[in-house]
């Protein structure tokens, strides 16, 4: 009778400090992320006036604003979006529906995650070699190319998904009708899977909304306005990476400006596609 | 839609049916599609491949044995930047696994039903906040209280000539190896925490239930239930985790101290692959330089391959045995 309470007491302490250690961390872990976000917000929202939108990057030690790199962001994302959509849902596509049970769809899915989880530094090298070094020039078109590397993994493995989530029934009866199975993908799949591929697509764009490696050597960076998409683009990340580098307290202010702006817009995308996500589990 | 034709054709057809060739058509562009990206990734290789041959011929395996890194004299060793990444990383998981694991214990067995939500969402947030932020909040806020309240006292505690001492030589102003490895601790967490969340919350209620019918303490009911069932896809999340930080190149790059010695401390400032790669690729001058930062490239590529292949195989086996 004594050892067994005795045990179970060992029990109860084991648990309470095992109980004890999950709270802890757990708060430890929510304290520092807080941090991170008190500081941008501290930093960050003093610098917020209208210059940033609408004035370019400024001289060291002079006012400016970010509106060149805001909008260089905008277009690579564009870009990158474009592509990556375009390849991502169809890849998806027939990973779900023709490739499923190949060899090569097993194949292309796995060479898919291992892209998924490439180091982004390594995709700028090769945009670099493929993109930048043949024409002698960074340019904002190899920038968006080497997002389109790192998005479309993400667009094929979440099409791929839900296009699996979708009931057999649906593909059924749009054959029984005669439809061909082109027709029946585009038509009934697509549509009844909508909010998920729109929910993979949101999360892409907010994985490369703030990627910075691979613009390092693609898209370079640049002082002034440049709407030619062939000429190196300024953009935020690298902006953010030179100005907070920088010995000049205006460019580390501008830093974290945007550094706040990329945080806020990942994070208000990420939201909207879980909204989106939640809408789609309801009825 | 007008090729929806009627099931029942009035006329008998002839040869293919309606749309076949339109049906075949998309199969192809779809099958396109999947094999441009096996080719971005083989393109990818190849490029790696090609670029840094020219190093990889001259040095030889001592390209990632030695740790001259000199553009001027055109000696290059990946030594100091290789040891750099798996030691960061290597370290940054010890951090990082034991929070994470114990805030997904947390969110699934001890969490207030009020609480679960907000938390949770806000962890699988934070997981995609970009690594540059990360890189920021590292070098200005975290390094210089990391030097004042770690780094100082793990010195000042270390006895003469023990191997700790060894390790916290050198100059405590809150960035080198250590301090990176905390920020990529810092960084992994989340990600790894939701995932981790995600397949304890994938365990049927009714294992749980029942371990803790049997009188099990939560404890037991996480560590000798949960966690086991879960075996595989945690070790798969945890290998993403690491595939993670080996990869990363911001936020090291802000905190790292950006030396190419070999790091001879966990103060010493060291760099990573990807570190090297992001500060001189631009800056490189001669054919050898970016020949060498590619090949530089291409071991890390080998690397992050190695450990997402080891993961799948690890993850097959368990499947296999389950």
């Amino acid at each position: 009778m004594n050892r067994r309470s005795e045990l179970m007491l060992r029990r109860r302490i084991v648990d309470l400090m095992f109980k004890g250690f999950c709270i802890t961390v757990t708060v430890l872990a929510l304290v520092a992320l807080a941090a991170i976000l008190w500081t941008l917000l501290a930093r960050g929202v003093g610098g917020l006036d209208l210059d940033v939108f609408v004035r370019a990057t400024p001289a060291p030690n002079s006012h400016g604003g970010l509106a060149n790199a805001i909008i260089g962001s905008v277009v690579m994302c564009l870009i990158g979006m474009l592509i990556a959509t375009v390849v991502g849902v169809l890849a998806g596509t027939w990973l779900a529906e023709y490739g499923q049970g190949s060899p090569y769809g097993s194949v292309v899915r796995f060479l898919n995650d291992v892209l998924l989880s490439a180091p982004s530094i390594l995709v700028g090298l090769f945009v670099y070699e493929v993109l930048v070094a043949p024409f002698h020039g960074f340019s904002a078109v190899a920038g968006g190319c080497a997002l389109a590397m790192i998005a479309a993994p993400v667009i094929t493995r979440t099409t791929e998904d839900v296009l699996r989530l979708q009931p057999s029934m649906l593909r059924e009866s749009g054959t029984a009708l005669g439809a061909p199975m082109a027709l029946v993908i585009r038509e009934v799949l697509w549509r009844s899977a909508r909010g998920g591929i729109v929910t993979g697509g949101l999360l892409a764009f907010a994985r490369i909304s703030g990627e910075t490696a691979p613009l390092l050597f693609t898209s370079l960076s640049n002082q002034f306005f440049e709407l030619n998409p062939l000429k190196p683009m300024a953009n935020l990340p690298v902006v953010i990476f030179q100005y907070a580098l920088s010995p000049y307290d205006d460019w580390r202010r501008l830093a974290w400006v945007g550094a706040l702006l990329i945080a806020a817009t990942v994070l208000g995308v990420t939201i909207v596609a879980r909204i989106i996500a939640r809408e789609q589990h309801r009825p | 839609m007008s090729d929806v034709s009627p099931f029942i054709p009035t006329s008998a057809p002839k040869g293919r049916p309606r749309g076949s060739r339109l049906s075949s058509l998309f199969e192809g562009l779809c099958f396109a599609a999947a094999t441009a990206l096996v080719a971005a990734l083989g393109g990818l290789l190849v490029a790696l491949f090609i670029g840094g041959w020219p190093t990889l011929r001259k040095f030889g395996v001592g390209f990632l044995t030695t740790s001259t890194w000199n553009p001027v004299t055109e000696i290059y060793g990946a030594a100091g930047p290789l040891v750099g990444t798996l030691v960061t990383s290597a370290v940054s998981l010890v951090f990082a696994l034991p929070v994470a694991a114990g805030v997904a214990f947390f969110l699934t067995e001890l969490c207030p039903d009020r609480l679960r939500r907000p938390i949770g969402t806000a962890v699988e947030l934070l997981a995609g906040i970009p690594s540059i932020v990360y890189g920021m909040w590292g070098l200005f806020v975290l390094a210089p209280l990391f030097a004042r309240h770690v780094e100082i006292p793990l010195m000042a505690a270390a006895p003469p000539g023990s191997l700790w001492d060894k390790l916290t030589t050198g100059i405590p102003n809150g960035s080198g190896i250590l301090m990176a490895s905390v920020i990529l601790a810092i960084m992994i967490l989340p990600f790894m925490a939701a995932t981790l969340r995600d397949l304890l919350l994938s365990v049927p209620p009714a294992v749980r239930e029942s371990a803790y019918g049997l009188g099990a303490t939560t404890k037991e009911v996480v560590l000798s239930v949960t966690l086991p069932y879960i075996r595989s896809g945690a070790i798969g999340a945890v290998m993403l985790g690491l595939g993670r930080a080996l990869g990363e190149t911001m936020a090291v790059t802000f905190v790292i101290g950006n030396s190419h010695d070999f790091p001879a401390s966990m103060f010493a400032s060291g760099s990573t692959i990807a570190s090297t790669i992001a500060n001189e690729f631009t800056e490189a001058s001669s054919p050898a330089h970016f020949s060498a930062l590619i090949a530089l490239g291409l071991v890390l590529f080998v690397i992050t391959f190695t450990v997402l292949a080891l993961a799948r195989l690890l993850l097959g086996l368990q499947e296999k045995h389950a």
